[in-house]
Parts: C-alpha cells; sequence; structure tokens
C-alpha cells in the first residue's frame, strides 16, 4: 500500500527535476478539508466558500506571469474534501503529483498529513491553521506556514495596548476550543508584555437559550474591574459582533471584534496593498481575508523561490526558502521571510477596525536584536521546535 | 523703484506669464492637485486642481506642455503650464502610474498598474499605437538617451522589461530584487538602473548585454535595514552624484556612479518618494509623501535647506524653466 505511491512519487520527482536545466514547470497542491461551522447568533458575514483556494488562485496567477518570461510554467492541482470525506485519500493523490501543498486544514489533518511517508521531503504550507502550538512543540521540518500563529495576533493586540498604555484588560471568551486557544493566547502576550489580566469571564451559550446579547451583555460585564480595554475572544464569530456599546462601562472592544489583529483586513491599502486587493476582487468578487492572504502568500513563496533558483527540486527549494536570499514582498512595508527555527514566516501584522487600519505592528520601541518583526509570536530563545534543527 | 512698480504690477495682472523664476511642479497624490514652487522664492506660488490621484508628472522636452498620470481618473492629462488649464486628456489605458517620455517628444510609454500593460500613446494623434503585456504592477519607466530602448519595471514581477521602442517588442527580461520601484539609463546610456523598495537595493545592468554589474546596498546607523527602502532617484549631468530617496528612512543616500558607493545620507521629510532638480543642479527637491511636503538640499553643499508645505501625500516632481 506504502510503496507504490512513493515508487509513484519518486517518478514524478525525478521528472520534474530532469527538465529543470531548460524550462520548469511546478506543480502547486491545494488541499482543503471543509470544517462544521458551528451555529452562531447572526448570519451577517458567512465564511465564503472559496476562502483560501482564491487567494492561491491569484498567487499562481502572480507566478505564472513572472514564470512567462522565465520559461516557469505553473499549474494548481485543488483538491477540497467535504465534511466526513477522506482527507488522507486527498493528500496522498496531491503528494503523488507535486511536493508543493498548500493546506487549509484543522491542526489535527494538518499533522496527519505531515507525518504521512510521502510527506517526508514535500514543503507544506500551513494557510488555515493559526494554532500556535503547531510553530511550537508539535511543529514539523515539512511543515510551513505562511498564516500568522495566534501568539503573532495576540502579541501585536498586546503592543497596540501597550503603546497607548491601555494595559489593564478584561476578557469575555467564548466555550468553543478556538475561542479557549484565543483566550489563552491573549493571556500570554499579556504577561509578555507587563499587561494586567485582571478578570476573565466565559460567555456561557448553553445556561439559557432566552438569553440575548443585548440584554446580557450590560450586566455581564458590570461587575468587571476598572479596565482600560475589553477583550472579546470569540474566533466561532458568535457573540462578540454584539459587545462593542453594549458594556456596562464605555470601553474599547478588541480581540476577535473591534480593534482586530489580523494578517490582512481588507482596509489594508498602503505599500501597493490596493493593487492586491484589487486584483483579488476582480477574481474572486469579495474582499480578501486572512486565510486567502496566507494562501496567496504560500503560493507565491513557492514562486519566489523558484524564480531565483530555476529550479523545483523541493529540497533546494526548501534551502532557498528558509535562506537569507529569500524574501517575498507582501504588501505590508517590509520583506517577509521564514523563522528558520520553526518555518513561520514574518510579517507585520495589521491592527484594524473594520473600517481602517488602526496601525500596525511591529510598533516603534519594541526592540530585537535580529529583526522587530520578531517580538511578534514565538522567538528562536523560546522555541520548542526541534524539528528545524539540523 | 517707481518706475519698476508699474512692471511688477503688470507682470502680476498676466498672471505668471512673463514672471522670472523657475518652478518645480509636484503632483499630490491624495489631494488631487498640483503645486506650483517658486525656484526664487521656495514658496507655493499655485496650486491647480487635477485629475484623481495625480503621480506620474513630466513636461514636453520644450516645456510646451505638462503630462500628468490622473490614475484612478485613468488618463494622463495635458495641462498648460501657463494656465494650469486641462488642455485635452489622452488614453493612457487602465490606472496609469508613471511614464516616460521618449526623446523624439512624442512618444509617451505609460506603466498600467493594474493591467500588467505598458501603453505606448503617441501625444500627436492622441492615439494608443501599442501596447506590451508585461510583468504584474508596472510602476518604474525609462527609455534610454538614443530612445532605441524603452523600460518598464513591474513590482510584483520583480523585473525589468526591456522593450525594443522600434518594435514596441519586448527583447530582455531581467530580475531585480523585491518591488522594483523606479528606473534611469545613465546620461551615457551605457548603464540602467533600478531601485528595489523592499529589497533595499539599487541594481545596475549593463546596457549592452543587460547582465547585472553592480548593486548598490545601503545603510543607515539606528534604522532597521526593513526601513530603508529606495523608491525614485535621479542623477546629476555631470556623472559626480546619483540621489537616491529611501522611503521611510527619510533620508536621500548619495551615490557615486564611478564607484557604485553610497558617499552620504542627508535627512529629509517623512516617506521621501520622488525628485527633481533645478535647471543648473544645484537645488534638489525630494517630494516627502508622508509629512506633505518638499525638502530643497543644495546639491553642492549636500545639506538641505529648507521645507516646503505642499498637499496630501506628494508623489512626483517636475522642472519647469520659465525663461
Amino acid at each position: 500500500m506504502i510503496v507504490r505511491p512513493i515508487a509513484k512519487y519518486l517518478v514524478i520527482l525525478w521528472f520534474c527535476c530532469s527538465v529543470a536545466h531548460a524550462e520548469v514547470s511546478v506543480t502547486i497542491g491545494y488541499l482543503e478539508q471543509v470544517e462544521v461551522q458551528p451555529p452562531v447568533l447572526s448570519n451577517l458575514d458567512p465564511v465564503p466558500e472559496n476562502e483560501g483556494l482564491s487567494g492561491a488562485e491569484l498567487g499562481l496567477k502572480d507566478n505564472a506571469t513572472t514564470g512567462r518570461f522565465l520559461k516557469q510554467f505553473y499549474s494548481l492541482e485543488t483538491r477540497i474534501v467535504d465534511v466526513g470525506g477522506d482527507f488522507e485519500a486527498a493528500a496522498r493523490e496531491l503528494l503523488a503529483l507535486t511536493p508543493f501543498v498548500v493546506v487549509k486544514a484543522p491542526k489535527n489533518k494538518l499533522l496527519m498529513l505531515a507525518d504521512l511517508p510521502e510527506a517526508g521531503t514535500a514543503i507544506l504550507l500551513n494557510a488555515g491553521a493559526p494554532d500556535t502550538d503547531l510553530r511550537n512543540e508539535s511543529c514539523r521540518a515539512n511543515l510551513l506556514h505562511t498564516l500568522p500563529s495566534r501568539a503573532m495576533l495576540t502579541d501585536a493586540l498586546a503592543q497596540f495596548a501597550v503603546r497607548k498604555k491601555w494595559t489593564d484588560w478584561v476578557m469575555l471568551s467564548g466555550p468553543n476550543p478556538k475561542d479557549e486557544a484565543f483566550a489563552d493566547s491573549i493571556a500570554g502576550s499579556a504577561r509578555k508584555f507587563g499587561i494586567r489580566m485582571l478578570e476573565s469571564k466565559v460567555w456561557d451559550v448553553d445556561a439559557d437559550m432566552r438569553r440575548n446579547a443585548f440584554q446580557e451583555l450590560p450586566l455581564l460585564t458590570q461587575d468587571f474591574p476598572e479596565h482600560d480595554l475589553l477583550i472579546v475572544a470569540d474566533e466561532t464569530d458568535d457573540f462578540s459582533r454584539y459587545v462593542p456599546f453594549n458594556t456596562w462601562e464605555p470601553r474599547p472592544v478588541a480581540g476577535t471584534e473591534g480593534l482586530v489583529p489580523a494578517a490582512w483586513d481588507r482596509t489594508v491599502e498602503q505599500w501597493g496593498a490596493a493593487q492586491l486587493q484589487k486584483r483579488f476582487v476582480k477574481g474572486a468578487e469579495r474582499p480578501m481575508r486572512p486565510v486567502d492572504y496566507a494562501a496567496w502568500a504560500a503560493v507565491r513563496a513557492i514562486g519566489e523561490a523558484v524564480t531565483r533558483t530555476n529550479q523545483a527540486e523541493p529540497s533546494a527549494i526548501r534551502a532557498y526558502i528558509l535562506s537569507d536570499d529569500f524574501e517575498l514582498a507582501g504588501f505590508k512595508g517590509r520583506p517577509q521571510t521564514f523563522r528558520t527555527w520553526n518555518g513561520q514566516m514574518r510579517q507585520p501584522i495589521p491592527v484594524t477596525h473594520g473600517r481602517a487600519v488602526v496601525a500596525q505592528a511591529p510598533f516603534e520601541g519594541f526592540l530585537h536584536q535580529r529583526t522587530e518583526l520578531d517580538t511578534l509570536g514565538i522567538d528562536e530563545a523560546e522555541t520548542a521546535c526541534t524539528a528545524f534543527r539540523e | 523703484m517707481r518706475i519698476l512698480l508699474p512692471a511688477v504690477s503688470l507682470a502680476l495682472g498676466l498672471g505668471l506669464s512673463t514672471a522670472a523664476a523657475d518652478e518645480i511642479w509636484v503632483s499630490n497624490e491624495k489631494d488631487d492637485t498640483i503645486s506650483v514652487i517658486d525656484i526664487d522664492t521656495l514658496e507655493v506660488v499655485r496650486t491647480i486642481d487635477v485629475g484623481e490621484r495625480p503621480r506620474g508628472i513630466t513636461f514636453a522636452i520644450d516645456h510646451s506642455v505638462l503630462y500628468l498620470c490622473a490614475s484612478d481618473s485613468d488618463t494622463v492629462q495635458v495641462i498648460d503650464p501657463e494656465t494650469g488649464k486641462i488642455l485635452h486628456e489622452l488614453p493612457s489605458g487602465e490606472d496609469p502610474e508613471q511614464f516616460v517620455l521618449h526623446p523624439d517628444n512624442r512618444h509617451l510609454y505609460i506603466a498600467n498598474e493594474d493591467d500588467a500593460i505598458t501603453t505606448v500613446v503617441d501625444t500627436e494623434t492622441r492615439k494608443v499605437i501599442a501596447q506590451i503585456d508585461v510583468g504584474i504592477e508596472p510602476e518604474g519607466m525609462a527609455v534610454s538617451p538614443d530612445g532605441d530602448i524603452a523600460i518598464t519595471t513591474s513590482e510584483t514581477t520583480n523585473m525589468a522589461h526591456w522593450i525594443d521602442t522600434k518594435t514596441q517588442e519586448l527583447f530582455a527580461n531581467t530580475i531585480v530584487d523585491q518591488r522594483p520601484r523606479h528606473a534611469e539609463f545613465t546620461h551615457d546610456g551605457s548603464e540602467l538602473w533600478v531601485s528595489s523598495e523592499i529589497g533595499g537595493t539599487i541594481t545596475v545592468f549593463d546596457r549592452e548585454s543587460q547582465t547585472e554589474k553592480a548593486k548598490i546596498n545601503f545603510e543607515i546607523q539606528g534604522i532597521h535595514p526593513d526601513r530603508v527602502q529606495p523608491v525614485g532617484f535621479e542623477m546629476t549631468k555631470d556623472g559626480k552624484h546619483v540621489f537616491v530617496a529611501l522611503g521611510p528612512s527619510n533620508h536621500v543616500a548619495v551615490v557615486d556612479p564611478e564607484t557604485y558607493e553610497v558617499t552620504d545620507y542627508l535627512l529629509v521629510g517623512r516617506r521621501v518618494w520622488h525628485m527633481a532638480f533645478n535647471g543648473d543642479e544645484s537645488l534638489l527637491f525630494t517630494t516627502n509623501g508622508v509629512s506633505g511636503d518638499v525638502t530643497v538640499i543644495d546639491v553642492a553643499e549636500l545639506a538641505p535647506i529648507k521645507t516646503i508645505k505642499v498637499g496630501r501625500f506628494p508623489w512626483g516632481a517636475a522642472y519647469r524653466p520659465t525663461n
């Protein structure tokens, strides 16, 4: 069972590299596991079906335009696995076609994919899972991340708060595992940047189904101690939209609502970003979201490495991507590179309020001996990831 | 004095047609205006309403008209510099950002940022004579002094595209560092220089072979390399200096074009973008996007001497002699 796919893979590999001298043809895979969306209070903003894929498609177009001038050819192979579908089979299928796979899947599926024997020498690019431990104790040498970790996002928010001197926080978090993970990350960033987390409460949707946010929130926030900022941890996008202006005290709201740190937002327009936004909207007919951006960046990272090395052999591409020579112009004003200790793409994090970018992390004053970008997320000195050590 | 006065008022009465001072014209990207700076007094003497999001700005070789990329109006406007009136518009393709006028004083090569196209327009017949497919987000435009080669650089494709102006076809594509922004041939035409904003470099190409000849890096003490982002640059005709705008580092670098070494860094306004010399190249005017002003640099002293407030997000600058 296992032998056959490997043999097939080797043949493809041999084929791809034998033509590398004259022309280079690169297939990039896009693999997605569709997830069940939990019910939410409002359906105003459903997650678009093509989230992620649209970003990968734009990245491929960008690669192809460059490739045209260099006799490098790109194609995209897509496998989208429905809820309950066979993710593993789709993964094996894709890995038989290409060693470069952009993935939008939850953590357990990602790890299963990374640990497949066929994925041994592959380059998997995580564009959908923000779990910080995937960049830390659960890291894999064949798994790179273009989506920022939760730690990067919450660190960005913490830096902003420190700059504003809004250093007394309280938090309202949802009951889902994703919400808890965001809340944990917030607590970690608060510790890292010397912010006081005075009290945390869980928004309990099960307690009374007749409750509604409008009535409940003033009561729920009434006994919070005096604070500067109310953090909402609701990645599920369930109740958080009802929090601003419903609080007992007039305090700004941040986290997954109000002031939001994200890899990307439709309000990012500096540094040529307006052009990327326009190109994206033209194809997808909707604004670009963080997962779209991460998928775009993943496809572009492969393209950039192929352009500069003029080859498509995965070990050469991986070496180049993790080297000092690699950089991606990601429309956020700074060259974006990969952290060599855990495969995370360094990137600025815009902090936005839906109508405009408020600021962009890293902020002035947060210094780092290597690059200020490394003040966001897990730094080399604290990493628990050993898979990248040679 | 008494005799002079009527002459002065007469001059004022006629507008500025007989004013002696030369001018620097600055396009203000987020104000939809041009600020006209009087080079003698170093003050803004006129503000002209133009199309939406004005960026690329250049005069005809005889300075009879001004060409302006009104990017969001999707047109190139032709403006009478005496009156500031828009005479007519040229078809430019979508979202023209930057352009260059061929030495024949007739053909404009225009970068269409949203369409990955370079458009060639005949300014006399006002017709598009060619559209050339280039990389994504074309921006930097240059033409060799003899007019044989036009260059488009593309920001996301990270290339300089070499166009044969006789056939209007590409004959070479050369890779540069991340996000190329501006291109210029040296005055003798032997080299092409291309700045890369995110890469933080200038690549110098040999024109004959289209191969890389040198790479210039910039380093300013106390400023992180990521913020040192070369954008616009200008070369003096005497071949002594190249001035390079370094974007959000708020500095202009002075480069020796013989040795390719950086000899000095001059502090200017915030997010310095493009620049223009006056007629004898004794003064250099830099547009500072974020601070919304223009820094005047004394070229002999290599020192900034004045800051002039202009409109919001000044982008390009062009020199206009009035005598």
